[in-house]
């Protein structure tokens, strides 16, 4: 099982965190410190596995992570999940917000974080991978934006590029 | 009232900010003007307003007061509304607010709505947080939607059984009827979700898995379709047919064959294919061997597949990729106990990988390295480990220390050898060695009687070079101030040293800085010692009387005791300063466990020449106390005028071990001086525990023959 998914830069700045697991708003965020503390001093050229911090469960879990540019992804999986498959599944991710944003950078991620939750939620429910075809993550995405942007009655002038209640 | 800024606004706003307060202020700004909107039960642009405070929830802010909001955005019509505020509810709530409950009937609505992405949305958030009570009343929506056609709300509905099935396991036969054709499915969504739901199930109850054994066959064909099936762009990861659900079928049939032969036999075939045409030049391909070989390890293989298996992981140590290393020495760390011999094969390998730079790599190898020492590579392994001691990180030394300290006591082809290991553990990573290993040591050598002029000419040599290390200080001075007759006395091999160099550097160690209390009392006590083996008894005399006055206590109290030592109890001192006997293991006296020597509670009268168990020169102090204890014992019983009327020498017990059962005993000698002919009584006390409570038996001997004492 998946524990967290969190997305944060190179300053610790959290850029996505969902959480499978409940824990405090609090914990949540000491959660993300302590992760960030751990991954960052990692080198470059060693594997991406470590033992989880105290806060998330210790070394009965595992975080997996990929550094991208400036962006960190690390999920928090327990025992039950392969670390290579969670790796490869990190990619499917990427790829994925590759897709649906065009060349992602991070500023889509900041300025677009309900539509990442959006993506990631085709992916995993409830820490449980759900569906790993990129394409047809794509589909369902599109097809949901969709119905949204058909309820939007009111157009708004300044933002005719992108009309949404949001 | 103005429309609400737009998310992208408010994120730009907050990236401006070029100070935490700055931010904080404007995030205070924005959450008074969404607070004044959710009061004014604004419509519209609510979910515009959840959506920021979602953010501002990210960021590490308080959004509680949202919560309410997410209810009402869920029951909506709008889709836009139902997306943020499902969103919502799976960030701020949990099963811990009572407010969650009221969202039970908006799902139960949205699970049967017309529309496949709002029933996707409920499916999505039941599984992600529903509570128990959600999940008792909602089950039966969800079963319903396991048996639709729909793959998309199929897939979903899986994930969401797990859930209930996590929470509420009591509901599980409920979904037992709608899993039988989960597998005939084609869209590989759905066949993946179901493999987890029949993994969850597995799990969780031995008689699904016996039940579940009979879709084996299914699940080795729907793997051998994936394998054969060829280039299939919609499931493609680098070259490879869906690995994740590869990877996940694998898994089932690990946990399907586990203790099964039958199923085992039909999966064989399957994983040899598996594990000999997969290709290993990606991640992916590494991935799904990797799986493989862990459900070959755990389900009942034929022995040429194991081996095969071994070997994979053999293969995988010398792959270039960090990771690929580590989720190898990781499963060889795991099959390490049950295929031993395969794994021995691979011993330089996994011995090279000590040398890795990667932290979480030499740990595995590490571990792995101790448990693959035997009588028969032991000398070999422990040059490579010693070496690895020596240049490895701090936090790695306690536990490479005591690992060596293990295999050295279980496998030592010889005492001198043992030694020698133990003194390079010492000098290399004195500081780091746990602390129960100085009495051990000190045990080993004392035991090793042979060998007691080579020791203490090393720790001596040791000592001179370096002082800082605790543990081989404190052993050093101990056996100097046991052999340091033997140092001196001409049986070393090498140029021995004079006495008064000895006692400097004993000295030098109760003067210095580095030296901790404990170090200091090893130290005092050592040149006590020496007293009786050395001939500079005046210099002695003058350090312990010195340290009479330190301000530390418990060096007062021992230079004050040996000071009387040497003032009143002069014929005593030679007896008490002895060579110490070779001492036993932990005192595990069989199964009665009458009398367990433990000198840490109240002195007995059998224990005074042996030392208790736990060997710290502490308790030679504490043997110089029984032993007074005693005398005052016998002396309060005579003359109370002159109390010291007698003087004895207690010998050793014929024995440590008193039998059980009155199967035999234990004499003990004590001579009496009693030049003024009083009469003689005396009073035993004997401690002991009992099946783990602590018993106190009190006797006394009032009638000794008279010719005894007169």
């Amino acid at each position: 099982m998946i524990k967290a998914i969190l997305i944060f830069n190179n300053h610790g700045k959290p850029r996505l965190s969902k959480f499978y697991e409940h824990y405090s708003e609090d914990t949540e965020q000491q959660i993300i410190r302590e992760t960030f503390h751990l991954v960052s001093k990692r080198d470059e050229n060693v594997c991406n596995f470590l033992e989880g911090g105290m806060l998330i469960g210790g070394s009965d879990n595992k975080l997996i992570y990929r550094h991208y540019a400036t962006l960190y992804f690390v999920f928090c999986v327990d025992s039950s999940e392969s670390e290579l498959g969670i790796l490869d599944l990190i990619q499917v991710f990427v790829e994925t917000l590759d897709k649906c944003f065009e060349n992602v950078c991070e500023l889509d991620l900041i300025f677009h974080v309900d539509k990442v939750h959006n993506i990631l939620a085709e992916m995993v429910m409830g820490g449980m991978v759900l569906e790993t075809n990129m394409n047809e993550i794509i589909t369902q995405v599109d097809a949901q934006n969709k119905m949204e942007k058909s309820e939007v009655r009111i157009f708004d002038h300044e933002n005719s590029q992108s009309p949404s209640y949001i | 009232m103005p429309a609400p800024i737009r998310l992208r606004e408010l994120i730009r706003t907050i990236r401006t900010a070029r100070t935490q307060a700055e931010e904080r202020e404007m995030i205070q700004k924005e959450c008074a003007a969404i607070r004044s909107s959710f009061r004014e039960e604004d419509n519209t642009y609510r979910c515009r307003n959840v959506a920021k405070l979602l953010y501002m929830h990210m960021l590490g802010y308080p959004a509680h007061f949202g919560q309410l909001e997410c209810l009402k955005l869920i029951a909506s019509q709008k889709f836009t509304d139902k997306r943020i505020g499902y969103l919502g509810a799976m960030l701020l709530l949990d099963e811990r607010q009572d407010v969650h409950l009221l969202m039970t009937n908006c799902i139960k609505n949205d699970l049967n709505h017309s529309t496949q992405y709002v029933q996707g949305l409920a499916l999505c958030t039941l599984g992600c947080m529903g509570s128990s009570e959600m999940c008792r009343d909602l089950a039966g929506e969800v079963e319903k939607l396991l048996k639709t056609s729909n793959s998309y709300l199929r897939k979903k509905a899986a994930l969401c059984a797990v859930h209930v099935i996590r929470k509420v396991p009591e509901l599980m036969e409920m979904f037992l009827p709608a899993t039988k054709n989960l597998l005939s499915e084609k869209n590989h969504g759905v066949l993946h979700t179901s493999v987890v739901l029949l993994t969850e199930m597995c799990e969780r109850s031995p008689d699904m898995l016996s039940h579940f054994r009979k879709l084996v066959p299914q699940l080795v064909r729907i793997l051998k379709n994936l394998i054969m099936s060829g280039y299939s762009p919609e499931h493609d990861v680098s070259g490879i047919s869906d690995p994740f659900l590869q990877v996940r079928i694998l898994r089932l049939l690990r946990i399907l064959g586990r203790s099964d032969d039958d199923s085992s036999e039909a999966m064989n075939d399957i994983l040899a294919q598996v594990a000999t045409n997969t290709e290993t030049s990606k991640n992916v391909g590494n991935a799904i061997l990797y799986e493989t070989v862990l459900t070959i390890m755990d389900i009942k293989s034929e022995s040429g597949l194991r081996v095969l298996a071994i070997n994979i992981l053999g293969r995988f140590l010398l792959n270039n990729d960090k990771n690929i290393r580590y989720v190898a020495l990781t499963s060889l760390l795991k099959t390490v106990q049950t295929d031993h011999n395969a794994v021995q094969r691979h011993r330089s390998t996994i011995v090279d990988c000590l040398k890795d730079l990667d932290v979480s790599i030499k740990r595995r190898a590490m571990e792995l390295s101790f448990a693959l020492v035997n009588g028969n590579n032991i000398r070999g392994m422990m040059k490579e480990l010693l070496y690895f001691l020596d240049s490895c990180d701090p936090e790695f030394k306690a536990d490479c220390a005591s690992g060596v300290f293990l295999a050295a006591e279980k496998y030592a082809p010889s005492k001198r050898w043992h030694i020698d290991t133990i003194m390079r553990v010492l000098t290399t990573a004195g500081s780091y060695v746990r602390d129960d290993s100085v009495p051990n040591l000190i045990q080993l050598i004392t035991n090793s009687v042979e060998m007691h002029a080579y020791t203490v000419q090393r720790l001596y040599k040791a000592l001179l070079d370096d002082i800082s290390q605790q543990p081989l200080v404190q052993v050093s001075s101990w056996c100097i101030g046991e052999y340091g007759d033997l140092l001196v006395s001409g049986q070393c091999e090498e140029e021995e040293p004079i006495q008064d160099e000895v006692l400097d550097v004993l000295e030098g160690l109760l003067v210095s800085n580095l030296s901790t209390p404990v170090t200091r009392g090893y130290a005092l006590t050592a040149i006590m010692k020496l007293s009786t083996r050395f001939s500079s008894v005046n210099r002695i005399k003058k350090v312990v009387s010195i340290y009479g006055s330190s301000i530390d206590v418990e060096l007062q109290q021992r230079a004050v005791e040996y000071n009387a030592l040497f003032k009143k109890y002069d014929h005593m001192r030679p007896a008490l300063l002895e060579r110490m006997p070779i001492m036993e293991k932990t005192a595990t006296n069989g199964p009665t466990e009458i009398v367990q020597t433990n000198g840490e509670t109240e002195p007995s009268v059998l224990d005074t020449k042996h030392p208790p168990p736990v060997t710290q020169p502490a308790n030679q102090v504490r043997t110089l106390k029984q032993f007074w204890y005693l005398h005052s014992v016998l002396c309060c019983c005579s003359d109370p005028v002159s109390p010291w009327t007698f003087q004895l020498q207690l010998l050793s017990p014929s024995s440590n071990v008193v039998p059980a059962l009155n199967q035999g005993t234990v004499t003990q000698v004590i001579r009496v001086l009693n030049p003024q002919k009083q009469q003689l009584r005396m009073r035993i006390k004997l401690t002991y525990t009992h099946k783990g409570s602590p018993v106190q038996d009190l006797a006394e001997v009032n009638n000794f023959p008279p010719q005894s004492w007169q």
